[in-house]
């Protein structure tokens, strides 16, 4: 049995959540359980399956670089019976096998867990062909897919183990980088559809989802010297959105920020705008993310920087524009 | 003005670039770069850039220009340094190589200025471009011609079988399809993680006629793509060493992407140099 120990939130953490600390769990949920699948497009190093390998060879399949075959293998084997874990990098398992997916995870409902590795800009150097920006839109569209974006190690532990007791599909989006900052000191109660609020404030909250979740609760600190106090809440759960706490957010404040990794389109900033708009609310809603363009090329910090979504970066844009209720019916673009 | 190189220029070519990659690698500090499938690549692209290529960096943009890409464009460090040799880079912006706000990243972003015709580094996509690319020049009447380089452990994209079949439908004997064949891939040796064997069988039977050649051997090379005269795509299956020419990154995967220490760096470049234990 997995252990929830301040030692081993700090070893998930600095194996970082992009890729390893996600296989961390796998042996413990493979240990009692024939059924359970791994599978990888000539990843198993980088991600760290070598273990899992070892121990339950029979359990884990390499693919080679081949993701279209990869999520039809793993829609085979989950047809007959198996619960599938497929992982490679995000940009490649959710785009270059996204029919596959749809079809065989999506129309067919087959149980596969679409394991999306370096997703955002942490692979910043390597070039826009490794920058995942565009995958929680592309899986949120898919019916009944659920998708899932964990703040730290220790989230991602608990939310493999909670897609492992489920028999639908799943894309879970994993950010940030080696030494990924702890957001959860201690075990907690994950709820796959319930956001978490992590600082109760007044008049803003910030929404936040993967690894970003951390630089919000920074800003909180930043913009406490300011004398706002935001609430902070992650939300990691793109879908099923929890509807109901963003409603209560949008009765209770009068901005709110959504923060993520991703285009400001479609994904965590997408989501809550329909559920805001459907609901009649009034409450102002700024998505930060990546505004409708590729970054330029850089190490992690360097791109969240240039585009704001550092906590400095995120900082500044709350403070010119959270008297935006008094503004509002005035156009601006932050 | 663009001048062909002969063999002994273009090895002298490939040895320089070899030490520019080193140089590069060992710069990016623990950001680490792909040097072993560089290193598996240094003479074909010194034979491509520095001979068969018809491009010319003073004219980037040419229409009649030869068209190359690098689908396995993680060996991004073989094309830049080659592209530096060319007169495409110059030494200064080559060296903001994975800096913050570069041009020059880890996989090339399309950029005709400095020779870079695609932005590469998701596997088995490039192949079918060159098949549009093909097509275009005999659409067009042009006599250029298209070289795609791959890997062998990315010939497990099937989207690259496609490419090949349609590239035979086609009569696109104005595509040459250049294998870096070293033999290994991220997770081990290709054999054993998804073997491919045989290539030379298995592309003779997409209807393309397939040369095999020592893929660090210039004179080999450069016979081969000069006689390159059938009226079916080409394959040139050229037989490599990943991490070729430094003792401790040959054949070993984990120099697949990496760092290099100030000791293992000033091996590197002796053993490059001629100092090969």
């Amino acid at each position: 049995m997995i252990e929830i120990t301040p030692r081993n939130i700090r070893t998930w953490s600095m194996l970082g959540q992009r890729g390893t600390a996600f296989t961390m769990a796998l042996p413990d949920i493979a240990s009692d359980r024939k059924d359970v699948m791994v599978l990888t497009a000539d990843l198993s190093l980088l991600s760290g399956l070598e273990r899992f390998k070892e121990t339950y060879p029979k359990q884990f399949l390499d693919i080679g670089i081949a993701e279209q075959n990869m999520i039809g293998v793993a829609a085979g084997l989950a047809k007959e019976g198996n619960c599938v874990f497929a992982t490679t990098y995000a940009t490649f398992i959710s785009m270059r096998s996204y029919e596959q997916i749809r079809n065989n995870l999506g129309v067919m409902g087959f149980n596969v867990k679409v394991i999306g590795s370096s997703a955002g800009v942490a692979m910043g150097t390597s070039g826009n062909c490794h920058h995942s920006i565009e995958d929680l839109a592309l899986m949120r569209v898919i019916p009944d897919m659920q998708v899932i974006s964990p703040a730290d190690g220790l989230e991602t532990i608990k939310v493999i183990q909670a897609i492992s007791k489920s028999k639908s599909p799943a894309y879970v989006r994993l950010t940030g980088n080696l030494n990924c900052p702890v957001v959860y000191k201690e075990d907690y109660e994950f709820q796959i559809g319930k956001g978490n609020v992590l600082k109760e404030g007044k008049d803003i909250a910030i929404i936040a989802t993967g690894t970003l979740v951390a630089e919000a609760l920074k800003v909180s600190e930043l913009l406490n010297e300011h004398e706002i106090y935001p609430t902070v809440v992650d939300m990691h759960t793109i879908k099923p959105l929890d509807e109901e706490l963003i409603r209560n957010l949008s009765d209770s404040h009068s901005v709110i920020y959504t923060l993520e990794e991703h285009s400001i389109i479609g994904g965590l900033g997408g989501a809550v705008a329909e559920c805001l708009a459907e609901s009649g609310s009034s409450v102002r809603l700024i998505r930060m993310g990546f505004r409708d363009e590729y970054s330029g090329l850089g190490d992690y910090e360097y791109i969240l920087r240039q585009n704001k979504l550092d906590a400095e970066g995120v900082k500044e844009t709350i403070l010119s524009t959270r008297m935006s209720k008094i503004r509002r019916g005035i156009s601006w673009k932050i | 003005m663009r001048q062909e190189r002969n063999v002994e220029e273009i090895n002298a070519m490939a040895k320089r670039m070899r030490l520019k990659a080193l140089d590069l690698t060992f710069k990016s500090g623990k950001k680490g770069a792909h040097i072993g499938p560089a290193l598996s690549c240094m003479e074909i692209m010194a034979v491509l850039y520095g001979n068969v290529l018809n491009v010319d960096a003073e004219v980037p943009g040419d229409v009649d220009r030869d068209r190359f890409i690098s689908s396995k464009a993680h060996s991004v460090l073989a094309q830049y340094t080659a592209l530096n040799e060319m007169g495409f880079i110059s030494d200064e912006k080559l060296n903001t190589f994975q800096e913050n706000g570069t041009q020059f990243g880890g996989h090339p972003v399309f950029n005709l200025e400095h020779g870079l015709e695609y932005t590469g580094g998701s596997l088995g996509m490039a192949l079918s471009v060159g098949v549009g690319m093909a097509l275009d020049a005999k659409l067009k009447g042009r006599t250029n011609k298209v070289y795609i380089l791959v890997g062998d452990g990315e010939l497990d994209e099937g989207s690259n079988w496609e490419a090949v079949l349609s590239a035979a439908q086609f009569k696109l004997d104005n595509l040459v399809v250049i294998v870096d064949k070293n033999g290994l891939q991220y997770d081990g040796l290709t054999s054993e993680i998804m073997n491919i064997d045989s290539l030379q069988d298995k592309f003779a039977a997409f209807n393309c006629k397939t040369n095999v050649v020592d893929g660090h051997n210039v004179r080999e090379l450069l016979n081969i793509f000069h006689d390159l005269s059938d009226k079916c795509p080409h394959v040139v299956i050229a037989k490599t060493v990943k991490g070729k020419g430094v003792s401790f990154m040959e054949n070993r995967r984990e120099w697949h992407h990496s760092q290099l220490s100030q000791k293992q760096y000033e091996q590197a470049i002796e053993e490059v140099n001629g100092g090969r234990p």
